[in-house]
């Protein structure tokens, strides 16, 4: 047996990840651990800026960003995240700095005035490339004691790990999940929504429109037989879980499904318990997805 | 406010857009209308993508800024990745946000845009986000009644343990702020 290829990176979980989606924190950690991936926390990390800063301060949004990505070069490590939105804001950064001299040259300003310095030489991930590209089939399906029988998953990547640079996976078409899915003893279903917009911010601040994108979304899901969603994005999951009933209510179908991070199924098939994925913290029951796993 | 309107809008805008990433692509447009199609949210725009190009080559940006249209953008990337003349669109999105804060076309009733300020103004003073705070914040800036609507939800979350009333805060906040005290935005210093 080939030695496992252990990589040590440094690790973002970001602002949701330790509040509304501790879940999603959790089973990563658990889910690295098993793989014997080594991933160490950023020490003093700052929000990445997400799409709200960026929003209406573009270019001090991609300073905030910077900080990270220069803490990250001092402990000499790549960076990793598991949180979609926090993997855009920090990669978008890191390909803008690498590619554009006018920013690059705004971003070292301004890094340089809080006493920070930057040179380019770390990449960031996303801990569902890392697990499919660099850990991969042969490793992942070794680690599996409890796969899933009959478990139909609709895979929903969102839009901001396959969007807009493609790097992880076709922006249109993504396959990533299905395999790591596939890997897991699940069966992953084609599913025509699976990167249309879940509308992200705009569930707090335009409702009606996001209800309608969250319950296409959903009823899709139920109409195509799975069994759950898995996600691959905190703010994806808020609004595919917690607006069930009144998605259901906007459209006039049933939109109750359960949603999990590809991380809590992952860790279950895994042999995790339901406690080391945090399956307690989801707003969906969670029950056929455990009657289907395996012994 | 003096009112910024017309070629001398568009003027200021492509001088911004230029500024920023492959913005010169914005000339390319071939008005095909691809970005219009992807867009998650353009049957509630008054202007679609395509039509926002539009209305930038006819001088007409202020009718764009003065409606609800960019504050839709959810920032899916969708125009981005399928637009043939490689425009990053969501990034021209952006631009129009800021612009429109700049020359005053944004009023009060755009939720999302108080929602960006609310969280900018979070993660300032932190240098984290704080649900808690940003909610508040959002809320008393827009509509305290609209609270209520989230109100089982957030009893939900809050017997989860998913939403925490305190903040998180990082210890490299003065470094921060100087750092975000350095920048400014647009095509001025470049």
């Amino acid at each position: 047996m080939i030695a496992p290829l252990k990589k040590a990176f440094s690790y973002y979980p970001g602002c949701s990840l330790t509040s509304t989606n501790r879940a999603y924190d959790i089973s990563t950690r658990n889910v690295a651990r098993v793989l014997g991936l080594e991933m160490m926390e950023l020490e003093d990390w700052n929000c990445c800026g997400a799409t709200a800063y960026m929003a209406i301060r573009e270019k001090r949004s991609f300073v905030l960003s910077a900080r990270n990505l220069a803490l990250a070069e001092k402990e000499g490590r790549d960076l990793v995240t598991a949180c979609a939105g926090c993997y855009l804001a920090l990669h978008k950064t890191n390909k803008y700095f690498a590619e554009d001299r006018k920013m690059r040259a705004e971003i070292e300003k301004a890094l340089e005035a809080g006493g920070e310095s930057y040179r380019g030489g770390i990449q960031v991930r996303h801990i569902l490339d890392v697990v499919v590209r660099d850990i991969g089939e042969e490793e992942v399906r070794q680690h599996v004691v409890t796969p899933f029988r009959g478990l139909k998953v609709a895979p929903y990547y969102g839009c901001q790990i396959t969007r807009p640079f493609g790097e992880i996976d076709d922006p249109d078409f993504p396959r990533a999940m299905h395999r790591l899915m596939e890997w897991i003893g699940a069966e992953p279903l084609e599913y025509g929504l699976a990167t249309k917009c879940c509308g992200g911010m705009l569930m707090t601040t335009i409702t009606d429109s996001a209800l309608e994108l969250v319950g296409r979304i959903l009823s899709e899901a139920r109409r195509i037989g799975a069994d759950c969603i898995a996600t691959a994005c905190p703010l994806c999951q808020i609004n595919l879980e917690g607006y069930q009933a009144k998605a259901s209510r906007k459209l006039g179908c049933d939109c109750s499904i359960p949603v999990l991070y590809f991380t809590q199924l992952l860790g279950l098939a895994l042999g995790l318990e339901a406690e080391q994925v945090a399956l307690d913290d989801n707003l969906t029951s969670s029950e056929p997805v455990i009657a289907a796993r395996g012994r | 406010m003096e009112a910024v309107a017309g070629d001398r809008l568009k003027t200021i805008f492509l001088k911004d857009i230029y500024s920023i990433p492959d913005g010169e692509r914005i000339k390319q447009c071939l008005q095909c209308g691809t970005c219009s199609a992807s867009c998650p949210t353009a049957s509630w725009m008054e202007y679609t993508p395509r039509e926002i190009i539009a209305a930038l080559r006819a001088g007409i940006l202020e009718r764009v800024l003065k409606s609800n249209t960019v504050w839709l953008c959810s920032s899916c990337y969708s125009c981005t990745v399928r637009c043939p003349a490689g425009i990053k669109f969501t990034d021209v999105m952006y631009e129009l946000k800021r612009l429109g804060g700049k020359y005053g076309y944004v009023d009060r009733k755009s939720t999302t845009a108080q929602m960006a300020r609310a969280f900018c103004r979070t993660v300032d003073r932190w240098g984290k986000n704080a649900e808690c705070e940003l909610l508040a914040r959002y809320y008393l800036a827009t509509n305290p009644f609209k609270a209520l609507g989230q109100m089982i939800l957030g009893i939900k979350m809050i017997l989860k343990g998913r939403f925490p009333l305190y903040p998180h805060r990082i210890r490299g906040r003065k470094s921060l702020r100087k750092m975000i005290d350095a920048v400014q935005e647009g095509a001025q210093k470049t």
